[in-house]
């Protein structure tokens, strides 16, 4: 999904000529000795919707909100569209949030929420009225513009609360684990919603998540976060196939980590020996590290081939193991199989054919796992 | 050793259900047990049904009394009223009711008067307070949680010296050669004393000074539980500091507002120690009209009128009270 909603987008972010719309400049942010956010150097274009991604306490949450103005950076600066924002109160930036807990004012209605923003402003009455209701008929909620808050479920009040954000056209909308409060189901469909609506409105979104599907789903570019620093920018398709250390490729989907060592380096190919796997890496891409370096090698489940028989020839990229636990999960079976040296390998594959009975892999069964050249990725840190 | 201690721990339990099991096994228990229940006494009304008793016994019955003194007609002697009811011979019963010491009331520009100053001094009052403690409670509530409960004891600490003591105190304080006037006059700030008691400014002071606390802590309950993140999303929307707080703060500790008003307004309205200690001759309040007609003039008729009246001019802000609260716990459910 999010492959396909980027091949018809342009990517400002490479190309070196494109002016960054919010510009986040060497922020640090320090709760006395606890440093929040950590040096943090970041480029948002017009138009994203850019995620930051991050376990609790890794600094995301407050560089949003020093983003919204709610917290002064100790230290850097951040500009929107041009303009210096660092040091703007949160009533006079040109930013809307979207808050975790909605924040909806519970003494007002749906409708007055809405307005709320507009009220400040001091447009005239007639225009707020044509605005709030343009942006409750864009969030289906129209109906409910004379309910109260508490009279409203979970996914409602979320509705209302974009509303609310987004009726002041804000130049970028900042979400707080906009989908956190919702269920699985619930969830899903307000993700492609929330990617319709920031089309159809063109507006820069900020979404803070500790969700890597949501992430994945919604964002153009991500930016995985750990101790209050960024560890990596990326699309999506990058951050996953391509994982610049061992903590993104971790903390992104799950992933068969095998530690070893540079044994060839060519420009468009390296071998890595690995203890861990009882056998020899060959990966067709290149890596900068000493010979002989102590590496990581990355290798994702569903790009592992599970086979009974053994491989034709002599070779990298294979290696022999017991099947020691299978877990059927209806769309894919997750194997787990445990290699000479004990290490257990996680190897994910498409249930393609129905399978019934016989012909299926089972538990103690002998078997050979192979893999492309290209699947795995070499991290050195 | 610990399942040593677990079997005495079982046991005690255990021969209490025993016991109680015996208890409902005999017959009079089951007997006593049936009727009750039959009659719709079960434990629940039981229990509830000890506060009613003592309310009506202690406030009903008292009231339905002064209620009676205050229609009945003046009289020398003890008790100084007549009775209600009288036989006139063995079958006919009268019954004399006098709503004259109610005209009455209306009638004397010196109760009309002091009506209304009671509830102008209370009003005054209650709106200082809610003026001084509205701050107080918003300071207490935002403070560190560490300091909170420190900073309540505090509001709460002038509880542990009798209240009678606390007003005689002000005495010393207020009076022509007291302490602040002597502070001022040796400093060379003034010649002479300030007059400062027996004047309403001693009443309100003394009033406010009183009353605080019962200002303070429901503001600070209602306060305390508001969601700070409401006023993060007002900044967010354009909503400069002061204005949010009219417009969410405001409206959303509303409850607190309303109790803390009428836990001032309602006991400061009958207030009889503070004016009669610390105000003057202006300083008319009703509870030293009430005080005056009882004890000076021995008019138990017009003292219990004086009160049923005062009742049902505080009968309206206790409905406000009573709405409000309803309303707060239906929007909380």
């Amino acid at each position: 999904m999010a492959n396909a909603r980027q091949d018809h987008r342009s990517e400002p972010w490479k190309d070196p000529g494109a002016t960054p719309y919010v510009r986040i400049d060497k922020i640090t942010k320090k709760f006395g000795d606890f440093v929040a956010v950590d040096d943090v150097t970041l480029n948002i274009y017009r138009g994203e919707i850019f995620c930051l991604l991050g376990g609790s306490g890794c600094g995301k949450t407050t560089l949003l909100r020093m983003m919204a103005g709610f917290e002064a950076p100790t230290s850097g600066s951040i500009s929107l569209d041009g303009v210096d924002v660092t040091a703007m109160p949160p009533y006079e930036q040109p930013v809307n949030m979207m808050f975790q807990s909605y924040a909806l004012f519970p003494h007002m209605t749906v409708q007055k929420n809405v307005a709320f923003g507009l009220h400040q402003d001091k447009l005239p009455k007639s225009e707020i009225d044509a605005r709030v209701a343009e942006m409750l008929k864009l969030v289906r909620m129209e109906q409910f513009a004379s309910r109260a808050p508490h009279q409203l479920s979970g996914g409602q009040r979320q509705r209302v609360a974009l509303a609310r954000s987004l009726v002041k056209r804000p130049k970028l909308l900042l979400l707080d684990e906009p989908l956190a409060a919702l269920d699985k189901k619930l969830r899903e469909h307000t993700q492609f919603e929330l990617i319709n609506i920031q089309e159809t409105l063109g507006v820069t979104f900020v979404v803070v998540t500790h969700d890597q599907e949501e992430a994945m789903t919604l964002a153009s570019r991500i930016g995985v976060m750990n101790h209050g620093e960024i560890v990596q920018v990326g699309t999506p398709t990058d951050i996953y196939e391509y994982p610049g250390s061992r903590f993104v490729a971790d903390f992104i989907g799950s992933v068969n980590m095998f530690e070893g060592h540079l044994i060839e380096d060519e420009p468009d190919y390296v071998r890595v020996d690995s203890e861990d796997l009882g056998g020899v890496f060959h990966v067709g891409h290149g890596v900068s590290a000493a010979p002989n370096a102590t590496v990581w090698v990355a290798l994702r489940p569903e790009k592992i081939h599970i086979l009974r028989d053994r491989p034709e020839g002599e070779g990298d990229n294979r290696v022999a193991g017991v099947v020691s636990e299978i877990a059927y999960l209806g769309d894919q079976s997750i194997y787990l199989v445990r290699l000479a040296g004990g290490r257990q390998v996680r190897v994910t594959q498409p249930n393609i054919l129905r399978q019934s009975g016989g012909g299926r892999i089972s538990w103690d069964e002998q078997v050979w796992l192979t893999w492309d050249s290209s699947s795995p990725v070499v991290v050195t840190q | 050793m610990s399942r040593n201690a677990r079997a005495v721990g079982d046991s005690s339990p255990f021969v209490l259900a025993e016991l109680m099991a015996w208890i409902k096994a005999l017959g009079p228990y089951r007997w006593a047990s049936n009727r009750l229940r039959s009659r719709g006494m079960t434990g629940r009304t039981a229990v509830i049904s000890v506060p009613y008793l003592w309310l009506s016994l202690f406030f009903l019955v008292p009231f339905l009394i002064v209620f009676k003194i205050s229609v009945s007609d003046i009289r020398l002697g003890m008790p100084p009223y007549d009775p209600l009811v009288t036989w006139a011979s063995a079958q006919v019963m009268e019954l004399k009711v006098n709503l004259g010491n109610y005209a009455f009331l209306w009638e004397d520009a010196l109760y009309r008067n002091a009506y209304a100053n009671s509830i102008l001094t209370a009003g005054i009052s209650t709106i200082l307070c809610l003026l001084i403690g509205y701050p107080m409670a918003y300071g207490i509530a935002r403070s560190k949680p560490s300091w909170r409960n420190l900073l309540l004891l505090l509001v709460m600490l002038p509880f542990w010296t009798s209240f009678l003591l606390r007003v005689y105190a002000w005495i010393g304080i207020l009076k022509n050669n007291g302490l602040i006037n002597n502070l001022l006059m040796s400093m060379g700030v003034i010649d002479e004393p300030i007059v400062m008691l027996q004047t309403n400014f001693a009443v309100y002071l003394g009033i406010v000074y009183s009353y605080l606390p019962f200002m303070v802590l429901p503001l600070y309950t209602a306060i305390e539980k508001l969601d700070l993140t409401l006023l993060e999303a007002a900044a967010d929307l354009g909503c400069r500091p002061v204005k949010a707080f009219f417009k969410i703060t405001a409206p959303l500790t509303k409850g607190g507002i309303v109790a803390g008003s009428m836990l001032v307004f309602i006991p400061a309205v009958g207030e009889f120690v503070i004016p009669a200690l610390l105000g003057g001759p202006g300083s008319l309040m009703i509870g030293r009209v009430l005080w005056e007609e009882f004890f000076n003039n021995r008019s138990w008729p017009i003292a219990s009128a004086v009160a049923i009246a005062m009742l049902v001019v505080l009968v309206f802000p206790i409905w406000i009270l009573q709405r409000v609260q309803g309303r707060e716990m239906g929007a909380h459910r």
